[in-house]
C-alpha cells in the first residue's frame, strides 16, 4: 500500500518523507547498522566506479532503449514513406498491424473536448492501457516518446554547460504539473479544443517525423534551448501531462526497478543520472523501508540507473514473475 | 525538489523562505508561459482564420469547426490512405488547428479516386463522420465561378494542353486511361474546341455519367456495398455548362446544388489564377 500512496506523492509532487522507524524492517535496520560500521574507502569506491565503467553493461539497457525508441519511431516513418502499412498513423493514435491504437492523454483530451468516444476510440485506449500497464506506465516516456530522445540529447549538452558552470540548473517546484494537469483538463473541457496538443512536443516531433517538418518544430526547439540553458529537463519533469497519465497508469503496474540496499554503496550516481530523482531517495542510506524496495510510479524505467550503479543494486524486475516461474 | 527541508526541523529559515519564495514566482511564470502558450492557440480562431477546406465527413458547420478540432486526435491516418495525397496536416500557425487534416485544392483536389471515403474509414475518432457512404453524401464546401472573365468557356475559347503545365504535380482518376491508379494531369493533355474541363472532370458529373450508362464500379472495389443504394448514384447535377446569359459565343459553368465541393473544378482550371474556386462557408441546402 505505501508503494502506492509514495508513488502518488512523488507523481503529484509531494514530498515523501524518510520512514519512521517503526515502519522499517529489522532486516534493513540491521543493514544500515553493518554499514555504520564498515566504510568503504575512497580508494575502494573508486575502484569499483573504474571497473565498472569499462563494461559492457555500462550502457546496456539505454543502448536497448535508444534503439526500441528509435526503431518505434522509424516504424511509423517507414510505413507511410513505404507504404508497409505496419503502424499508421501518428504516436496520439494508429493502426499497429490494424488494431487501434490511441495514446491515452490524446483520447483523454479529445473525449473531453468533444464529449463523445467512438468505439475504435475506446478500442484503441483500452488496448493501449493495458500495453502500457504491462510495460511500466511510464516507460512510454523513455522507451516509446520521440521527445524524450531529443531532450536526452539536449541534457546531455547541459550536463556539458553546468560542469563548466556556464549554465544553472533552475528548479521548479514539481507540483506545478499537477497543475498543469488540471489546468489542461478544464481548459480543454471547457473550450471544447484540445489545448495541449497544440504545444505538445510529443505530438509535433511525431508528425514532423512522418509528414515532414513544419513551423510546429520551433516550438519544439524553443523547449529545448530552454532545457539547455535554463532549466535540465524542464518539460519531462514539470509539465508534461502526458508522463503524468502513464505514471498514474504505472501505480500498479508489475515492470518495475527494484532497490537492493544490501549491495548498494549509497553513492548518488543513479540519483545525477534520473530524470526523476526524487523516486531514488530511498537510494539514500536510512531511507528505505525493507532490503529490497520497488522504485516508484514516477520512474520511467529508462535504466539509466541500472546501468549507472557499479553494484547492481537496482535492477529490472517483473513483480509476481519469480512466482509464476 | 530532491533538497527538501527534512520534517524535524522546527521552523523554516529566513534564507530557506525566500528560496522557496522564489521558486513559488518562477514555478507560477513557467505556469503562466506555458498556459499562455496553449491558449495562444485559440487565437487563429478569431475570424475563422484557421478555417480551411477540410476531408470528406468533417465534422464542422460552414466556418465553425470546433467539433472537428475537438475530435480530431491529429494523427494523420487519413492522409496516409488518400490515393491522391490531397489530405495534408495543417502547422502550428493554424494554433488549436495544429495537426488537422485540410485539402489545398488548387494543389491536389479530392477527387474521390478511393470510390469508399477511405479517409472517413480511417479516421479513429469520427472527426471524420462515418455517417456517410459516398461521394455525393459528402458536404465539403461550395464550387463558385470567381473570376467570370477570365473563364475560358465564358470567353468561348477551347483548351489544348496539359492542364495546369508541365511541373504540376497534382493527379487525377481518368478512368479511361486507368480506372484504379491516378494519373499526373501533367501526362494528360486535352484538345477542347470548348474548355469544359470543370465540368468534364467534376467527379460527381463523371459518376452521373457512369450510372446513366450503367458502368458502377466493379464489385468489391465499393467499400461498403457493391450494389446501387443511397447516393452511390449523385441524385443532383454538380455543375453544367449552361449558354451565357444575355447571350455571346460562350458557356458559363453553372454551379448545381449537387455539388460537394471537393475541388477539382479548382484544381483542373486552366487559368491563373483560377477562375473557379471553392468557398467553405457555404454548402449545398439540398438533404443528403
Amino acid at each position: 500500500m505505501s508503494y502506492i500512496v509514495d508513488s502518488l506523492r512523488h507523481l503529484l509532487g509531494l514530498t515523501v518523507e524518510r520512514p519512521a522507524p517503526e515502519r522499517q524492517s529489522q532486516e534493513v535496520k540491521f543493514v544500515y547498522e553493518r554499514k555504520a560500521n564498515e566504510r568503504l574507502t575512497k580508494e575502494t569506491l573508486e575502484a569499483i566506479e573504474a571497473a565498472h565503467a569499462g563494461t559492457a553493461k555500462r550502457h546496456k539497457w539505454r543502448n536497448r532503449r535508444w534503439i526500441t525508441l528509435i526503431v518505434v519511431n522509424l516504424l511509423f516513418v517507414v510505413s507511410y514513406q513505404f507504404d508497409v502499412q505496419l503502424v499508421e498513423g501518428a504516436m496520439t493514435a494508429s493502426r499497429v498491424v490494424g488494431f487501434h491504437f490511441a495514446d491515452l492523454n490524446s483520447a483523454l483530451q479529445v473525449s473531453l473536448a468533444f464529449k463523445h468516444m467512438v468505439l475504435n476510440l475506446v478500442i484503441g485506449t483500452v488496448t493501449v492501457l493495458i500495453l502500457w500497464w504491462l510495460l511500466g506506465g511510464r516507460s512510454f516516456c523513455s522507451w516509446a516518446c520521440p521527445y524524450h530522445l531529443i531532450a536526452e540529447w539536449a541534457e546531455w549538452l547541459h550536463l556539458k554547460l553546468a560542469a563548466r558552470r556556464w549554465v544553472r540548473d533552475i528548479r521548479f517546484h514539481r507540483a506545478v504539473r499537477t497543475v498543469f494537469y488540471v489546468i489542461f483538463v478544464v481548459l480543454t473541457a471547457a473550450t471544447g479544443y484540445t489545448v495541449f496538443e497544440t504545444i505538445s512536443p510529443t505530438g509535433i516531433t511525431s508528425r514532423a517525423l512522418i509528414y515532414g517538418p513544419g513551423v510546429a518544430l520551433l516550438w519544439v526547439l524553443a523547449l529545448l534551448l530552454f532545457e539547455v540553458f535554463v532549466s535540465r529537463r524542464a518539460w519531462c519533469r514539470y509539465v508534461c501531462p502526458i508522463g503524468l497519465t502513464y505514471g498514474l497508469v504505472g501505480l500498479t503496474s508489475p515492470l518495475r526497478v527494484e532497490y537492493n540496499v544490501e549491495s548498494c554503496h549509497h553513492e548518488g550516481e543513479c540519483r545525477k543520472v534520473c530524470l526523476v530523482p526524487h523516486v531514488l531517495d530511498i537510494t539514500i542510506k536510512g531511507r528505505a523501508e525493507d532490503t529490497k524496495v520497488d522504485v516508484a510510479a514516477d520512474c520511467t524505467r529508462c535504466g539509466l540507473c541500472v546501468d549507472v550503479c557499479p553494484t547492481d543494486s537496482l535492477t529490472f524486475k517483473v513483480k509476481g514473475l519469480a512466482r509464476v516461474l | 525538489m530532491n533538497a527538501k527541508t527534512p520534517k524535524t526541523k522546527p521552523a523554516l529559515s529566513k534564507v530557506r523562505r525566500e528560496q522557496n519564495r522564489r521558486e513559488f514566482l518562477r514555478t507560477l511564470g513557467l505556469g503562466v508561459g506555458m498556459v499562455g502558450a496553449s491558449l495562444a492557440g485559440l487565437i487563429p480562431l478569431i475570424g475563422a482564420a484557421n478555417a480551411r477546406l477540410r476531408p470528406p465527413g468533417a465534422l464542422r458547420d460552414l466556418l465553425n469547426e470546433q467539433q472537428f478540432f475537438a475530435a480530431c486526435i491529429k494523427c494523420g491516418q487519413c492522409v496516409q490512405v488518400c490515393p491522391v495525397e490531397a489530405i495534408k496536416l495543417a502547422d502550428l500557425l493554424d494554433g488549436v488547428g495544429v495537426g488537422v487534416p485540410f485539402i489545398d485544392a488548387r494543389a491536389q483536389a479530392c477527387d474521390f479516386s478511393c470510390d469508399g471515403l477511405q479517409c472517413v474509414l480511417a479516421c479513429p475518432t469520427g472527426a471524420l463522420t462515418h455517417d456517410l457512404n459516398f461521394p455525393a453524401d459528402t458536404r465539403m464546401g461550395f464550387a463558385r465561378l470567381d473570376r467570370p472573365d477570365a473563364c475560358l468557356a465564358m470567353q468561348g475559347k477551347g483548351f489544348k494542353g496539359v492542364a495546369r503545365g508541365p511541373e504540376f504535380a497534382g493527379r487525377l482518376r481518368y478512368a479511361e486511361v486507368d480506372r484504379w491508379t491516378p494519373v499526373p494531369v501533367a501526362e494528360h493533355p486535352y484538345d477542347l474546341d470548348l474548355c469544359d474541363l470543370c465540368v468534364r472532370q467534376c467527379p460527381i458529373e463523371i459518376r452521373i455519367l457512369e450510372c446513366a450508362a450503367e458502368k458502377p464500379p466493379e464489385p468489391g472495389q465499393v467499400a461498403r456495398v457493391a450494389e446501387k443504394i443511397g447516393n452511390e448514384c449523385p441524385p443532383r447535377h454538380a455543375i453544367v455548362l449552361e449558354p451565357r446569359p444575355g447571350g455571346g459565343a460562350g458557356m458559363m459553368p453553372v454551379v448545381k446544388d449537387g455539388c460537394v465541393g471537393c475541388g477539382v473544378c479548382e484544381m483542373i482550371c486552366p487559368v491563373e489564377p483560377t477562375a473557379i474556386v471553392i468557398v467553405i462557408d457555404k454548402v449545398t441546402e439540398a438533404p443528403v
